[in-house]
């Protein structure tokens, strides 16, 4: 049971921590998605209890948004922009290698749960292009042999 | 610490603070922007604090953190004051010899320059021609602040204008000052800021909200986020002094979630707004309380559109609404709001300070003051330009963008993001301006400049913005949601060589269509990547349609990948990465079976020699 | 109260009302499908585009939002309307060919062919259920989720909704659950057989002259 109720209580405290302000939802599952890895259902749930928002809402919410998941993800996110300046110099082909070497596709999670694929349109650093972005490490100019490398040797 | 409550107190705060710092004393700032970042400046910073502490330098010497220089192409980027000096690229492994040479004995690490493609050198910043021509105001503090520290803002003369505003002059005078200096929105639209500020101001509704927009959801585009980053303080004066002149007591800053610096650098900045009395009630003992709160976007382009913005700080999806009733009359939660991006509220303390004449000097006639751009693609010198309104393309692209990588031919200019056009090379002489620009067929946006050259395929850009908009259109209207996806499908038609002549029609007839009907500005402007290459590029449609053929060798179906017999060295890289086996040797001659081959392009990546070519 | 002139002729309208309501109270008929009066105005689908004259510029606005001002000059018929609502009908048949609501219109427009791919969907996403469930109905139990091509009508996790009354009012408001169409016979083409109309007025005056209804009694009927 206690581990039930401390679940919860992690919720409750990041919507305590915005107020319980029903405008502050896509914050809230923000940071359960960060806590999570993305929305489990309960969660959602949850949210739409305590801040008085219909279901309805909070589900569209988290359905609209590119920040929101609604089924398990890896443990380590890789980023390919596809940015414009990257995809001028590029950066599919880099996307398209990391899909060779992880076996899954743009949008997918390999079975054991490692790696998440996510193509992304921009973050801001188009003078590194092709940029790809493994949790907070940012790779500059990457090319499908640097991205073969890096992944072959267990991608640190 | 004691908040400040007058502008004499600002004062002296300042003086003692100008009295404290020697400007002689040799400090290296360190550039922390995300760019610089990424390429390990954070172990350079740490490597001159370690080495100073360690040798007892403090007193000799000082470092520090700044926000974004511009220029990114070049870092880890460092400049060393007082004399400016410049270095670029630097390592976490060089700094040593910088402290014990240029710190402590002003001599120069001559590697560490920048050298120009005619082998000049520059030792001083203003030297280094990607910033010789700019004229940098917004920008102007960008590499000189902490932006963790309020007090660097404070020395530099921050907060005087919010101190003369509120304490000298009328909402009436801050409006027309504003409105005189001719500033406009700098975030896509354009629109008159005085103006706008205006009709908030005279909306009905107790309640108003000032909001500043960060999210710069256009590809290649960096600007705001370097702002952001690098003087988020700029930002928080221009929306107090616009708060102030509309009667807001409320303020919101959004910013995509996609930029984790900028959130920390700006919630850093509010929480010391906070202490020193800045963001407060009663603010300079006028009466006037303001707060801002911080949104996160959560990862929609279209929340870059002012009442998608609005339903997403409500917590509601980032659905537009139709805008005959303008968000300044109704806007969030139905109330009077008034939204600028974060570099025009960054221009308002500026034009404060230095009067509205001042700013209505520079730039042209309908476009005054300056524009920031990102200058990306295939320049040489990718970084944020900051320029006079109507400086020329081929200024920015060539004296201050050093020109095309690799010595290619110049192709054309995308600007204004995925709702922008592309500009071909009759019309390099363009002054760049609001009016300009659209004129041409594409329009300013939130300043992305993007550089292509002769290997890019025009149809493959209008393909590739068509699914960018097709992916982020939020769907409500029928026009943007199917017409956009039948564009799409038009258009991938055409670089596999499938399409016709009355395709192309079809195509017309849709961009037309969906730019007239559409119900906000996402779905309004997706035609324009079609129509402007359609207007300059014609040539290469017919090619795709007509002759069945992709001049600039990129679009897979039309072309095929040969060897070069005389460059093929016959090192069979090439045979053993090809995924389809499609290579095959003869002795020192390496062949590609075009049967066999995808196009994948991983061949010509791996050749050493560049002999595989696409044809 | 607030004068204007829509098709050619002065009306007189309250502040605040919309043209859709002002066309629709004085006879003359627009096309929609997302409207219903009992309902908040939505502007999704767009059939209802007018052309506006206000003084500087002329646009094209939703009717069933935009509210009247003095002196504006609508026109609900033009060249330029009528030819983007036949698109608009086109891309929506694309997605719903088995649609009567929709069949019925493009006849009535004149569309012969459908020039995209057929896809073959029953919901024109036009949002009527979810207005209706929650503004008249009180329950919310339905709404639109995802974005873009993936927009659809559910409910939270598409399970069974706990909230839903079984009132049947959004399939009551549905216009596509509607008698079905035969069925489109071959892919791209439409058999008009329920209505074919080709007003005159249009090449000669630039619209339709009638406001009210066409009567069709200056057409032509093709019979087929």
């Amino acid at each position: 049971m206690a581990g039930r109720a401390s679940k919860y209580n992690k919720v409750d405290e990041i919507i305590k921590g915005h107020s319980y302000e029903k405008s502050a939802l896509i914050m809230i599952l923000q940071e359960i998605e960060n806590l999570y890895g993305y929305l489990p259902a309960w969660a959602l749930k949850h949210a739409s209890e305590k801040l008085n928002v219909p279901m309805i809402q909070v589900y569209g919410v988290a359905s609209f948004y590119d920040a929101f998941h609604l089924t398990p993800r890896g443990k380590h996110l890789i980023r390919v922009c596809l940015g414009t300046a990257c995809y001028l110099r590029g950066s599919p082909r880099v996307l398209e290698a990391v899909e060779k070497e992880l076996g899954i596709k743009d949008g997918e999670t390999t079975s054991d749960r490692t790696f998440s694929l996510q193509s992304v349109h921009c973050v801001g650093a188009c003078a590194l292009a092709p940029v790809m972005v493994v949790g907070e490490r940012y790779f500059d100019k990457m090319t499908p042999t640097k991205v073969r490398s890096f992944l072959k040797a267990g991608a640190g | 610490m004691k908040k400040i409550r007058t502008s004499q107190e600002l004062d002296s705060l300042r003086n003692s603070l100008l009295q404290q710092r020697d400007p002689n004393k040799p400090c290296v700032r360190v550039c922390l922007g995300t760019g610089c970042r990424a390429r390990g400046s954070a172990d350079v910073m740490t490597s001159f604090k370690d080495g100073i502490e360690r040798q007892g330098l403090e007193i000799q010497v000082g470092c520090k953190q700044t926000g974004c220089h511009g220029f990114c192409e070049r870092g880890p980027v460092i400049v060393i004051g007082p004399r400016e000096i410049f270095y670029q690229k630097v390592k976490s492994s060089d700094v040593p010899e910088i402290v014990s040479k240029t710190l402590l004995n002003g001599e120069v690490v001559d590697r560490l320059l920048y050298i120009d493609p005619t082998g000049q050198k520059a030792l001083y910043e203003h030297e280094v021609p990607f910033y010789k021509k700019q004229i940098r105001l917004v920008l102007a503090n960008n590499g000189r602040i902490d932006p963790t520290n309020i007090l660097d803002y404070i020395v530099i003369g921050g907060y005087q204008a919010l101190a003369r505003a509120i304490t000298t002059m009328s909402c009436e005078e801050i409006i027309d000052t504003i409105e005189k200096s001719g500033l406009r929105g700098l975030g896509g639209g354009g629109f008159p800021t005085g103006r706008k500020w205006r009709l908030c101001k005279e909306a009905y509704g107790e309640v108003k909200f000032v909001i500043g927009n960060g999210d710069e959801g256009d590809p290649g585009a960096f600007s705001d986020r370097s702002l952001m980053e690098a003087n988020p303080h700029s930002i928080l004066e221009g929306m107090m002094i616009g708060a102030y002149a509309i009667g807001s007591n409320q303020g919101y800053l959004y910013v995509r979630a996609e930029y984790p610096l900028a959130l920390k650098t700006l919630q850093t900045a509010i929480d010391q707004a906070r202490e020193y009395g800045f963001l407060e009630k009663n603010i300079f003992n006028s009466g006037f309380d303001f707060d801002i709160k911080i949104n996160r976007g959560g990862g929609a382009f279209v929340c870059g559109e002012s009442s998608a913005l609005m339903a997403s700080i409500e917590g509601k999806m980032g659905e537009p609404r139709a805008k005959y009733i303008h968000t300044v009359e109704r806007g969030l939660w139905n109330q009077p709001t008034n939204l600028n991006n974060v570099k025009t509220w960054a221009n308002v303390p500026l034009i404060i300070n230095n009067g509205a004449d001042w700013y209505a000097k520079i730039g042209t006639e309908k476009s005054k003051g300056t524009g920031v751009f990102s200058l990306v693609g295939k320049v040489n010198n990718i970084g944020l330009v900051e320029i006079q309104m109507g400086t020329s393309l081929k200024t920015i692209i060539n004296d201050i963008g050093g020109g095309i990588t690799g010595g290619k031919k110049f192709k054309a200019v995308q600007t204004g993001g995925p709702s922008g056009g592309c500009i071909p090379e009759e019309l390099l002489d363009l002054p760049v301006d609001f009016e300009r620009l659209t004129e041409a067929g594409s329009m300013m946006g939130s300043g992305g400049m993007i550089v292509m050259d002769e290997d890019t395929c025009m149809i493959d850009v209008a393909r590739y913005f068509l699914d960018f908009l097709q992916n982020e259109s939020c769907g409500k209207c029928v026009p943007c949601r199917e017409g956009i996806k039948r564009m799409l499908e038009v258009v991938t038609k055409i670089t596999k060589g499938q399409a016709d002549e009355e395709d192309l029609e079809l195509l017309q007839d849709l961009a037309r269509i969906v730019k007239d009907f559409s119900l906000c500005g996402l779905g309004q402007t997706a035609p324009n990547s079609v129509l402007s290459t359609l207007m300059y590029f014609r040539d290469e449609y017919d090619a795709h349609i007509r002759d069945k053929k992709c001049p600039a060798g990129i679009c897979k179906d039309l072309i095929t990948y040969v060897i070069l017999e005389d460059k093929c060295t016959g090192c069979s890289a090439c045979l053993k990465l090809c995924p389809q086996q499609a290579i095959d040797a003869y002795g020192l001659i390496h062949t590609i079976d075009s049967a066999k081959c995808i196009r994948c392009g991983v061949c010509r990546d791996a050749c050493p020699f560049e002999a595989i070519v696409a044809k | 109260m607030v004068n204007l002139i829509i098709d050619g002729v002065k009306v007189q309208a309250e502040e605040g009302s919309t043209i859709l309501e002002v066309a629709m109270f004085y006879g003359i008929s627009i096309p929609t499908l997302c409207h219903h009066d009992e309902l908040t105005p939505y502007g999704a689908c767009r059939l209802c585009m007018v052309e506006v004259e206000d003084g500087r510029r002329i646009r094209l606005v939703a009717s069933c939002l935009y509210p009247v001002r003095e002196g504006i000059k609508v026109k609900t018929h033009s060249e330029r309307v009528i030819k983007g609502r036949k698109l608009i009908l086109e891309l929506l048949l694309a997605r719903c060919p088995n649609s009567k609501t929709l069949q019925d219109l493009a006849s009535k427009m004149g569309l012969e062919q459908i020039r995209f791919n057929m896809e073959n969907e029953d919901c024109i996403l036009c949002g009527l259920c979810v207005r209706m469930c929650a503004e008249q109905m009180g329950s919310g139990a339905i709404g639109f989720v995802g974005r873009g091509q993936k927009r659809e009508v559910a409910t939270p996790f598409h399970m069974a909704s706990e909230i839903c009354r079984n009132c049947g009012a959004c399939m009551y408001i549905c216009p596509a659950i509607d008698l079905q169409c035969r069925g489109v016979k071959s892919p791209g083409e439409l058999c008009n057989s329920c209505l074919v109309i080709t007003p005159q007025c249009i090449e000669k005056y630039d619209q339709v002259m009638c406001t009210l209804e066409s009567c069709g009694a200056c057409v032509e009927k093709e019979g087929k």
